[in-house]
Order: C-alpha cells, then structure tokens, then sequence
C-alpha cells in the first residue's frame, strides 16, 4: 500500500478552499470508524447493564442488578462459608480439646488475632509483653489467678481487680523500708529474719500466704496476690516502686498515689466462643499451666 | 549547488523502491503446495505438536502428568512437583529456551518459524484444509474472486467449521493443562465449565481461528519480534535458504528444447515465489518475510529436474559459502559456543535444581513482640513459631532439635521434638528456647532448628539459622 501512496491520487474535494489549501473528503481509516462505532455500543450496552442514572436517594438498578456492596457482601458470605465447618468445630468443642488439635488450634489462634487487637492489645501489647509496671505480661509465665484455660476464660469473662491496702498510715517507715529490703531480697534468696518478723507482724502473710508465694502457688484463698518469691515485678522492682507498692496499696479509692490494677469484664462485649479463642491464643503465648 | 534537478534525477531517487514491496495483508496469499525433501520434514517436524494434544491424558501417580493448577498453586511435571517456592527454575527453563533460540539461529537461522513455530504450522493445517476443499491455489483466487453461489457457500462453510474445529481442539488442548483434562471435556459438553475455563478456550478459539485462518504471514510480518531480531542473531556463516546469483542470473524464459546460452540457470518460472508461505522472492536475497520453510527449494529443484539442470539453484547456504568459502566447524565459531555454554548452565542449574527439591521447605519466625520474656525464676524465654510445609503426599514424621553452642544455656522447653508434618500442608506451631539462669549475662547467640525425618524419611535433614534474643 506504501508503494502506491507514493504518487499523488486525486481526491474528492468539499468544494471549500482557503489560500490554495484544498478540504479533502477523505474518509477516517476504517479502522478507526469501527473504533468508533464499537466504543458508542460499549456505552449503550454498559448504561443499560450497571446503574447508570443517579436517583434522589440512590441510582437505577441496571439490568445486571449489580452492586458494589452486594459484591462485597457475596466475596463476604464466600470467606464466611470457608470458615464455617472450622467456626462450628470451635463453638461445639472445649477450649482444652481445640488446643489438642494443631489445625484447630491454629486456626483458633489465627482467629484471635482480631479479637484480641482489638480488646487486649492497647494494654497487654501485640505479643502479650505487657507493659512495665502498668500492665501485667501474658507471655510469662507468672499468673495471679492462674493460668489453665478455665481461669484465663474466666478473667476475661469477668474481669480481676486487684486488692492491696495501703499501708502508710497504718505501719511506721521504719518497718515499711525493711519490708522493702526484704521483698527485694527474697527472689535472690537472702531474706533476713527480721525481714521475715516484719512480714508476719505487719500481716503480709494474710494475702501472701506464709512462704510469700501469693496466689497462684497458694489455692484460691490467695487469688491475685503476688508471689513475692519470683523474679517478676507487677509495678517495677526498684526499691522506690516496691516502696511505693506498699505505703499506698493498690486500687485503694481515696488514696492519690495507689496502684491501680483494674482488668475489665468483658463477658458482655465478647461472645463466648470470642473469649475461648482468646484464652487459647493467651494460654499459647509462652507461659500457660 | 548550481545543479538544476532534472526529472530524471528524481526518478532515480524512486528507482530502488520501484522493487520494494511491502505485504500488508491487502492480499491474500495462495500458496501453492508441492511435495518434496524439506516439505517431508516439515510435515515430520509438525507431527511433533501432536504431542500438544495426547500429553494432557497422560497420568502419573493417580493425578494428570502435567498439571499446572493454578488455584493450588502446584505444578506437576510427571514425577515431580513443584510448589510456587521452586520458580526460579522458570527462570532458567526461559533462558534455556531462549539460547536454543539463539543458537539455532545463529546455525541455520529461522528454521524455528520454518518447521516448528504454532503460527506456521497452524497456518500450514489451516491452507492444507483450504487446498483440499477449495482446490489449488489458482482454483482458490478464482473462487475468491467469483460471485456467490450456493457452491462457493458451501466450500467456504465446509472450510469455516473445520478450522474452528481445530480452534475449539487448540482450545480445550491448552486449557487441560490447567485442569483435569476428562473433567474439563465432560464441563465444556454439559456447558458447565466455570467461567475461567471458557474465557480461556474462547480466548484461544478466536486467536487460533483469526491468526491461523486470516492473519496467517501478517503475524509474522507485522507481530513477531523474532523476524525483527533475525539479523543481529545470524552472521555471515549462518545457512539460509539463498538463491545463487552468479549461476542463475541473467534471467531468462526457456523457449521450446533450446536453451539461450546467454541467460543463467534461473528460467524466471517464479515457482519459488508461488510456493512461497509468505509472499516472499527469494531471488531479492533475505527478507524479513522469509521463514526459512525451505518451499522455494523443493520448487526450484523440481524445475531444474524438468529443464535437465543440475539442483540447487536455491538452496541452504551461508553467504560465506556462495563467495566459495568452506563453512568452519561449529566449535570454532564463537556465537555457538558461547551459546551452547549459557545453555549448558542454565540446563545443569534446571537438573540441579529438580534433583535437590527439597519435600520440606522450613522457616523459623522469632516472635518479636516481646523479642523475649522474664519467667519468673528469672530465665529468658524466646519464642519461636515453626513454619515448616510438607511438600509430599504423605504425613511425614520429624524430631525437632537445636544446635547452640552451649547446651547448658540454651534449651527447648515444653516440647518432646516429635513432629508430624501433615501432607501437603503448611501448619504452623510455636516452640520456647529458655535461656538457663546461672546469674551469668547471656548474650543474644545463634540457634539452629534442626528436622530431622523419621523412619522410611532417615535421612532427611532441614536446618534453619535463627537467634536466641536476651537482654543487655
């Protein structure tokens, strides 16, 4: 075709002509025209198939009856269906027997993630590390209630708030700075007698238990008391923090520099199958019994 | 400065071009179909697609043996199975393929598009089918050309439905290699296949009917990169079907039993050009049209037969050669072996590669909130989480265990190291290293996990380098 383009053809005119410069008939490349045509019917066809004409509160409907959201809820209701046989296996099993199964379990714990970045992270922290002296660490494994799945389960369900009363008023500073000495000694083994005096005189040992064990190694008369035994500090281990611990107690109401340890009830904002994804998720972060 | 273009002058300028003929389609080429030596071939070399069509009935080991299932992720080639983390191989198979490209290229140029390429091969299907309904290439012009009747209606049908037979057969052929081929026939008759299915089949039909039955040399022409490269790949020693000037020109018509003694050998019957698939006049020297089929020499040799001259008036030669220079080996020619070379590497890599895939592909991930944990005797807790994807079919049995330099130190707790990896699986799990509390500062040290496999896997040995996180 180049060949023959190469000699001048005559063409059809308009009849128009401005300075010698001729207006040619020449028709656009057919190529082109079905272009043209082809893209004109695309829009036709695609006005009459999606919504196309905005309405007062929404637009038509299209022939299609397509929807963005009624997309989304089907890609919705897909992800669901995938998840149901493994949803139902988890609602009518135990929290114990779903950890048994590792496919369970994973999924159980996969499940969680949301759940618990939503509810538990902001204070326990994305890997359950806590935060120093504020909120208690779940990858440890120091627990004050206890850390089988029933009780984690019931933390969650019903929410711990811990007790300690202040002791400022009540105990002169002499006896309170032993009392620190000795709660700093005890983990590295060299308690002194006195130390041990003080402990039972002030009655410490009411909580704590006689060998200042706390809750979880003493039964369910001590339940949130310290194991004042271990390496874990619930409020720090400086001697100022363990000082302060004792002159103003925890959660006291009226005294300004108490510690607070308040975990909240929420049996009414998760659903139960909720709260046993969490236990498990919690129970498998490092330090469950 | 002072010259006055004369017209002639200008004429000049057009003389080259006068010859210069670009095929754009405008035409449609009849080719005409003669038999001969390097038309057996082709037909040879074109049987092998045949393997296209049967491959994907073939079974091995209860599934298809070449599967590519997209949706799992799996690629199964006979014995072998290779999961997305083995693609590199991909690369190499591609460079592999691409010096055989190369090197053939560079030895007998495109004798690829000639013999083996799809287009022109599904062309050459697609013209045998047109030669034997329509008739021969000049019954075909003149049936383009007439008006219509009922029986060019019915040729033209006949030749339609055959092609999108094929079409349909291309299509579903390919496809199968994606899905369960007896499954996806049983689909396309129940009209059931999922949509996927049919846009690739209807895909494929279109592209097979349209380049195959209309497009035909336009794509090589006008869509192939090949051709365009064709020049920078070929030298000098290349062999390329060449019409040798020196004895055939001057041209000239042979007139009754005497010969002109004054014209070459060439007798300007233009054969070579009738039979040509694309259009091409050899005699002008390579084109870029030239797919290298070896139709114009069949041609021209039958001709030279039948005017009692000697064959080879066309034939495969290097330019070296017409010029009466002896081709050199093929280790001596530096293209070819560097070639070769690139082929062998990327062939030893493909064999390593499927020799040594690994059926269990292991990554340890360090928890990193918290990097580690107080335990309330005081030892440092790091947690880790076992990601390790069991490739084969089978469960598969392993003890896990660490490697550190200290022992004492460093150890796993709460865990019997027996692990079942299940088939075809990839379920995670977490494992606690404690770091021994000895009232000693423990710095952050290397750890290896170690699978080792069980029973009939003995043998089977994984490791993975991670680090045993304390604090400073």
């Amino acid at each position: 075709m180049s060949a023959q383009n190469r000699k001048p053809v005559k063409v059809e005119d308009t009849g128009h002509e401005w300075d010698g410069i001729r207006e040619l008939t020449n028709p656009p490349p057919r190529w082109w025209m079905i272009t043209l045509h082809a893209s004109w019917i695309w829009c036709v066809i695609y006005f009459l198939l999606y919504p196309s004409i905005p309405l007062l509160h929404s637009s038509n409907e299209g022939l299609l009856g397509w929807t963005q959201i009624k997309e989304f809820k089907e890609a919705v209701a897909e992800n669901d269906a995938v998840k149901a046989p493994y949803m139902e296996k988890l609602k009518a099993m135990d929290a114990s027997a779903i950890e048994a199964d590792p496919e369970l379990r994973n999924f159980a714990e996969s499940a969680a993630k949301a759940v618990y970045g939503d509810n538990c992270a902001a204070c326990h922290g994305t890997g359950g590390e806590g935060a120093q002296g504020l909120f208690p660490t779940l990858a440890d494994d120091d627990w004050l209630y206890g850390g089988d799945l029933d009780t984690i389960t019931e933390s969650i369900t019903e929410g711990r708030m811990g007790n300690m009363p202040a002791h400022i008023d009540a105990v002169d500073d002499a006896t309170i700075q032993t009392l620190a000495d000795f709660v700093l000694a005890l983990p590295e083994g060299n308690a002194t007698d006195a130390g041990w005096a003080a402990f039972n005189d002030v009655g410490c040992t009411g909580c704590h238990g006689d060998n200042a064990q706390g809750g979880a190694l003493n039964g369910d008369n001590y339940a949130g008391s310290v194991n004042l035994t271990d390496r874990i500090w619930r409020f720090g281990g400086s001697r100022d923090d363990v000082l302060r611990t004792i002159r103003y107690g925890v959660n006291q109401e009226g005294v300004e520099q108490t510690r607070s340890a308040i975990m909240p009830v929420f049996g009414e904002k998760l659903s139960p199958e909720q709260i046993k994804i969490l236990a498990i998720k919690i129970h498998a972060m490092g330090g469950g019994q | 400065m002072g010259d006055i273009k004369t017209k002639a002058s200008y004429d000049e300028l057009y003389s080259d071009s006068q010859h210069y003929h670009v095929n754009t389609g405008a035409e449609t080429i009849h080719a005409k179909r003669i038999p001969g030596f390097f038309r057996n071939i082709k037909w040879f070399t074109m049987s092998l697609w045949s393997l296209f069509f049967l491959s994907p009935y073939l079974q091995w080991n209860h599934h298809q043996a070449i599967l590519f299932d997209i949706p799992a992720r799996k690629f199964y080639l006979f014995g072998a199975t290779i999961w997305p983390q083995d693609v590199w191989m991909l690369s190499l198979v591609l460079i592999l393929l691409a010096m055989t490209l190369f090197g053939v290229t560079a030895v007998a140029g495109r004798v690829f598009c000639g013999y083996f390429c799809f287009q022109t091969v599904w062309t050459d299907v697609f013209t045998w089918i047109e030669d034997k309904v329509e008739g021969n290439a000049m019954q075909r012009r003149k049936l383009d050309r007439a008006a219509w009747s009922v029986e060019k209606l019915q040729k033209k049908v006949i030749k339609h439905s055959a092609w999108l037979l094929i079409a349909v057969l291309t299509g579903v052929t390919f496809t199968a290699y994606f899905t369960e081929a007896s499954q996806l026939w049983y689909d396309v008759f129940h009209l059931s296949a999922p949509l996927i299915a049919w846009i690739v089949i209807g895909m494929f039909i279109a592209g097979t009917y349209v380049f195959a039955g209309f497009m035909r040399e336009q794509v090589c022409f006008w869509l192939c990169p090949y051709a365009r490269i064709q020049s920078v790949m070929i030298d000098k020693d290349t062999i390329i079907p060449t019409y040798d000037l020196e004895r055939g020109e001057p041209r000239g018509k042979v007139s009754g039993a005497s010969v002109n003694a004054t014209t070459g050998d060439c007798i300007d019957c233009k054969m070579c050009v009738g039979v040509c698939p694309t259009g091409v006049d050899i005699r002008e020297g390579l084109s870029e049209g030239c797919i290298t089929c070896g139709m114009c020499i069949d041609a021209c040799d039958s001709i030279m037969v039948k005017v009692n001259k000697p064959i080879g008036l066309i034939r495969y030669a290097s330019q070296k050669q017409m010029e009466g220079i002896v081709l050199p080996p093929l280790w001596k020619r530096p293209r070819v072996l560097v070639y070769s070379l690139i082929f062998l590497l990327a062939l030893s890599g493909i064999v390593y590669g499927l020799s040594h895939i690994s059926p269990v592909e292991l990554t340890v991930v360090h928890e990193r909130q918290p990097l580690f944990t107080r335990m309330s005797d005081g030892s440092i807790q790091n947690k880790y989480t076992i990601k390790a994807v069991n490739k084969m079919e089978q469960d598969l049995p392993m003890t896990l265990r660490i490697v550190v330099d200290d022992p004492a130190k460093v150890m796993l707790v709460e865990h019997d190291g027996k692990v079942v990896l299940k088939a075809e699986k990839l379920v995670p799990f977490a494992v606690f290293l404690r770091g021994a509390h000895d009232g000693t500062r423990l710095e952050n040290q290397p750890v290896t996990f170690v699978l080792e496999g069980l029973g009939e896997y003995e043998g089977l040995v994984i490791r993975y380098d991670s680090v045993f996180v304390s604090p400073k």
